[in-house]
């Protein structure tokens, strides 16, 4: 509370400054309009190539606001291949264990790399701080390798086993945040005799809600959004998710050419795909914000 | 309280209590730890000895030492076309991402009217899939119907060849990176909300214009954000992935769009030579420890840290 009242008080510092010269603050909003209507358009370009039909798709000047619409698309489209079971391959196959074992395995190693005072405490984070910097594609070959060998080859295990060990930037971001909460809480939790583990599940987690969910949406995203991961271990057309299943979409595209509604089956799909990420971001706007503003991480 | 912990603490000895948290310490930070030694150091070094071996996962991998680098440094022409397809989109995209993203985040610092819906905009791409972004950025840059062709094509000017002329395949990847900046418009709102109002208001008192305030103040306090928001993009840049793999699934015309990336992946997994992949892996890891270091080095004379 007492950060929104300083924000405000700053915010109208600002606007006394700028308000001076009007013309000044009228390029400012044509900027921002003109910035905005550009990021907007791609996306107002789905949707609308979701509504029409072929002939709708290939006229000149294009098309923005299709007479007749044709929202069938969206049902034709989510129907051509199984994108049902797509969903729930990317949901309850992957995004949902991912989301609930990287969030509690991040927590944990947070926990003790901010919460207890140990000999090479800061050494060890260094070191978990630096392997953010170590690309995924450095150790793809060598775990697919290895996965292969465990025969866990079209399974998520090699995509969701990986993160019961906590991720870099989860673990930074909720150590950041356990950092803030008093120690005289957890002293206090001793005394009752609680021990760590339950200090952790009992005390600090339930103050830290804001920040595990940050971490869990990102994780959410990340999963939804993956595309190299399924790409690599994943070859069963059963087991595919979402993004695999837009791939299969697009391999239309280049064999059948463009015609049978390739362009608008593909635009209704992604659009569909993209629609549970707008709720998720306008229903956790802050947590997402407040996220990246702590890592530094972007999206 | 605190000093009552403190004499139950005390009434351990020093060195069990010591012993005693360190194992808690350890205990709470293994699974990283674990996690650490098999999915990363493990990796990383068989990562290495793969890389001085010939490998196509059915027979069994053969050591032939340094081939695979020799190779990739005389006797591969398009690793020189990936290297500088990649050096061209990093060294440009992150810039230019950075730059937009940080004007951008300097629009929205002050009170105008619909900030957060302005910010969502903003941010928005940075969030849908990229396999989305691809699919989108395809339809929009197409050459016959896509929108802006579209436009072109009605008031009889040229086309543009986004995806199929190789002098405009990486700026298309490039303008595409520029759209899904949003991550970076946050992190710079947030630098330039800890910008303190006095700094400014002793600027405006000394007559300093708006363009001096933004110069001196607001330009030089923001750079640890520059920083973090440059080498987080260049790191980012050399992973790109999904774009081109989807945009140009053959590398684009005349190899123009094949990324380091997907030049690795291409090797891996479609050539089955993970010895060279391998070798590839190794050096992305060299470049981006190389450039990184370069970034924390050089930005000594360029960051200004709170304080001084």
């Amino acid at each position: 509370m007492a950060v929104t009242h300083l924000d405000n008080a700053r915010m109208a510092g600002v606007s006394r400054t700028s308000i001076k010269v009007p013309w000044v603050s009228f390029i400012k909003y044509a900027l921002l309009l003109l910035l905005a209507f550009m990021f907007v358009l791609p996306l107002l370009w789905m949707v609308s190539s979701a509504l029409k039909i072929d002939d709708q798709v290939y006229r000149v000047p294009p098309i923005w606001f299709p007479v007749p619409a044709h929202p069938e698309n969206f049902y034709n489209a989510w129907n051509r291949y199984n994108f049902s079971l797509f969903a729930f391959n990317s949901v309850v196959r992957y995004a949902i264990p991912s989301t609930i074992l990287v969030t509690l395995s991040s927590a944990i190693v947070a926990y003790g790399f901010s919460r207890l005072h140990w000999v090479g405490r800061n050494l060890l984070f260094g070191l978990c701080l630096a392997t953010i910097m170590i690309p995924a594609q450095v150790t793809l070959v060598p775990l697919f390798i290895t996965f292969k060998q465990l025969g866990w080859l079209n399974s998520y295990q090699p995509l969701v086993i990986p993160g019961m060990f906590g991720s870099p930037w989860f673990i930074f971001l909720l150590r950041q945040f356990f950092m803030t909460i008093p120690q005289e809480l957890s002293d206090a939790a001793r005394i009752d005799g609680a021990s760590e583990l339950g200090i952790l599940t009992r005390v600090i987690m339930p103050l830290s809600v804001p920040s595990l969910i940050a971490v869990a949406l990102f994780q959410f995203l990340a999963t939804w959004n993956d595309y190299l991961g399924p790409l690599v271990y994943i070859n069963n057309q059963q087991l595919f998710p979402l993004a695999l299943g837009i791939g299969l979409l697009r391999r239309a595209l280049s064999e059948t050419g463009t015609t049978g509604l390739v362009y608008p089956y593909l635009m209704a799909v992604s659009a569909l795909v993209t629609v549970p990420i707008l709720f998720l971001y306008f229903f956790a706007q802050r947590r997402f914000i407040e996220g990246i503003t702590t890592t530094g991480m972007k999206g | 309280m605190a000093s009552l912990t403190k004499s139950i603490r005390n009434s351990f000895t020093e060195s069990t209590t010591q012993r005693r948290t360190t194992l808690l310490g350890l205990l709470f930070v293994s699974p990283w730890l674990i996690g650490f030694l098999v999915f990363t150091l493990y990796p990383l070094l068989s990562s290495m000895y793969y890389s001085l071996t010939r490998y196509d996962l059915i027979r069994p991998p053969v050591f032939i030492g340094l081939d695979n680098y020799i190779e990739l440094f005389t006797d591969d022409p398009s690793f020189e076309t990936v290297m500088r397809n990649t050096l061209f989109y990093v060294g440009l995209s992150a810039p230019l991402g950075v730059i937009t993203a940080f004007l951008m985040a300097n629009l929205l610092n002050s009170k105008v009217v619909g900030r957060s819906w302005f910010r969502a905009i903003f941010f928005f791409p940075s969030i849908i899939p990229a396999i989305v972004t691809a699919a989108v950025w395809q339809f929009l840059l197409n050459i016959q119907f896509g929108a802006i062709n579209g436009y072109l094509q009605q008031i009889g000017a040229q086309t543009i060849p986004f995806l199929s002329n190789p002098s405009w395949t990486k700026p298309s990847l490039i303008m595409i990176h520029v759209w899904a900046q949003g991550g970076a418009v946050v992190v710079f709102l947030a630098a330039l909300q800890d910008v303190p109002r006095s700094l400014y208001e002793a600027a405006t008192v000394d007559g300093a214009n708006a363009w001096q305030r933004f110069k001196s103040i607001t330009v030089p306090m923001c750079t640890p954000a520059i920083l973090l928001n440059l080498v987080t993009s260049f790191i980012a840049g050399f992973q790109n992935f999904t774009l081109p793999n989807q945009l140009f699934p053959d590398g684009g015309p005349s190899l123009s769009a094949e990324m380091y990336t997907t030049y690795l992946y291409r090797n891996a997994f479609t050539y089955l030579r993970m010895g060279k992949a391998s070798a590839l892996a190794w050096l992305l890891f060299l470049i981006i420890i190389f450039f990184t270091v370069l970034f924390f080095r050089t930005s000594r004379n360029w960051v200004h840290y709170g304080g001084d």
